[in-house]
């Protein structure tokens, strides 16, 4: 089979979007983790004992309180979230691509990676 | 040490693991977590949890660039990843359950298989293999721009025992935190047949995804350290950057024999610190 123009292009878009969601998190990531060394330089931070994270940022919603209050470590998980988001994106560009070249089968296939993308971020703990 | 002298350390140590496992095409991923448990003591969850969120940069950062290309075939990525993010699902949640002793010495014995992998030559590729009917039916074979310009067509064969190992692939991902492409190039060259540079691009593709699917788990169950991810993250991608661009001028034959050398060696210990309980 010859790939039609309009794999092409679903394969172009994703190229973007791979790109964009990696350089906008990394930078996200940069400035959270910049306010975060100017914030609490003298901390003796300690990751021998396993605690877990504290509830918002386990959250979107915590996450996002933390952002809108400019808390470095809420700062730096945004921008976590965006990279976790990245891949989500893709599948999602790539069900529309599917869609508008009329091909049901894959369509169904990216529809079930998703459902299982989305069951793991909204439905396995609630995250959101 | 203070959270500046740690951070810059911790970035150091990343840079370096992804610089390392882009040159020699072993990923980062796989040293990563022994680097931050053996020498940083971090507990192994902080440790999984922050080299997982570095997969999917490093792997979604490289894949834009191949996408682009023409070599991965996103309809075998995509069917494939129904069995890959399966497998990340279980294997996130298996990490939740198995003891930390246990992660350590499964860690090590992945970490020898993939040194072996790496010494291991590659089986030479099998052109003109007859269509598939399966295959065919589920539209995946494909063709890229080959060397010789113009574009290579290929088939692909035996899509349910790469769709067994997919899912065998995730599992492994989202029990370790790592892209284990090793296991998905594998997969796609031994059992479906598929040109290297496909398979080596069309696997890179898919770790982002896989690793999405464990993420979420990971996020919720709080392995996801800010503090701690932040300098591995942004080492790791800036390495594996610098990677690519020097691969092609670089010769990277005594550098693979060397990092797998390193391999061995922090799988040998990380079996040893599971097994002896320092780890847990």
């Amino acid at each position: 089979m010859i790939r039609s123009w309009s794999d092409r292009n679903i394969e172009e878009t994703v190229g973007e979007i791979l790109r964009a969601g990696v350089i906008v998190s990394a930078l996200v990531v940069f400035v959270g983790g910049f306010l975060y060394l100017i914030g609490s330089t003298w901390a003796h931070p300690d990751y021998r004992i396993f605690r877990g994270e504290p509830a918002d940022l386990k959250t979107l919603g915590g996450i996002l309180r933390g952002v809108r209050q400019l808390r470095a470590r809420a700062v730096i998980q945004l921008g976590l979230l965006l990279l976790i988001a990245t891949p989500v994106l893709r599948v999602v560009v790539s069900i529309v691509g599917f869609a508008a070249e009329r091909d049901r089968m894959y369509v169904f296939f990216t529809a079930i990676v998703l459902s299982i993308l989305l069951y793991s971020l909204l439905g396995s703990g609630s995250a959101f | 040490m203070n959270v500046v002298e740690l951070t810059a350390l911790l970035l150091l140590g990343s840079f370096t693991a992804g610089l390392l496992g882009s040159l020699t095409g072993l990923g980062g991923g796989v040293v990563l977590v022994p680097l931050l448990t053996l020498f940083f003591k971090v507990d192994i969850r902080y440790a999984i949890g922050a080299s997982l969120v570095s997969v999917i940069a490093t792997s979604s950062g490289a894949a834009a660039a191949y996408v682009k290309e023409g070599f991965s075939n996103i309809r075998i990525g995509m069917f494939l990843e129904i069995a890959t993010t399966m497998g990340a699902l279980c294997g996130a949640f298996l990490s939740t359950v198995v003891p930390t002793k246990g992660l350590a010495i499964i860690f090590g014995i992945v970490l020898l298989y993939s040194a072996y992998l790496s010494r291991k030559p590659r089986t030479p590729e099998q052109r003109d293999v007859p269509p598939n009917r399966l295959a065919t039916k589920l539209k995946m074979n494909g063709s890229f721009p080959s060397e010789q310009g113009g574009s290579r067509h290929y088939n692909v064969q035996n899509v349910p025992a790469g769709f067994s190992v997919m899912f065998g692939a995730g599992a492994i991902s989202g029990l370790l935190g790592i892209g284990s492409g090793a296991v998905k190039v594998l997969a796609m060259d031994h059992a479906m047949k598929l040109p290297f540079k496909v398979s080596t691009t069309t696997s890179n593709f898919m770790i982002g995804v896989t690793a999405a699917a464990s993420a979420g788990i990971y996020l919720n169950r709080g392995y996801i350290d800010p503090g701690l991810a932040m300098p591995v993250v942004l080492g790791v991608l800036s390495g594996s950057l610098l990677g690519a661009r020097i691969l092609m001028k670089a010769e990277t034959k005594v550098l693979r024999l060397l990092f797998s050398l390193v391999i061995v060696a922090l799988g040998a210990q990380m079996i040893y610190e599971g097994i002896s309980g320092n780890i847990g």
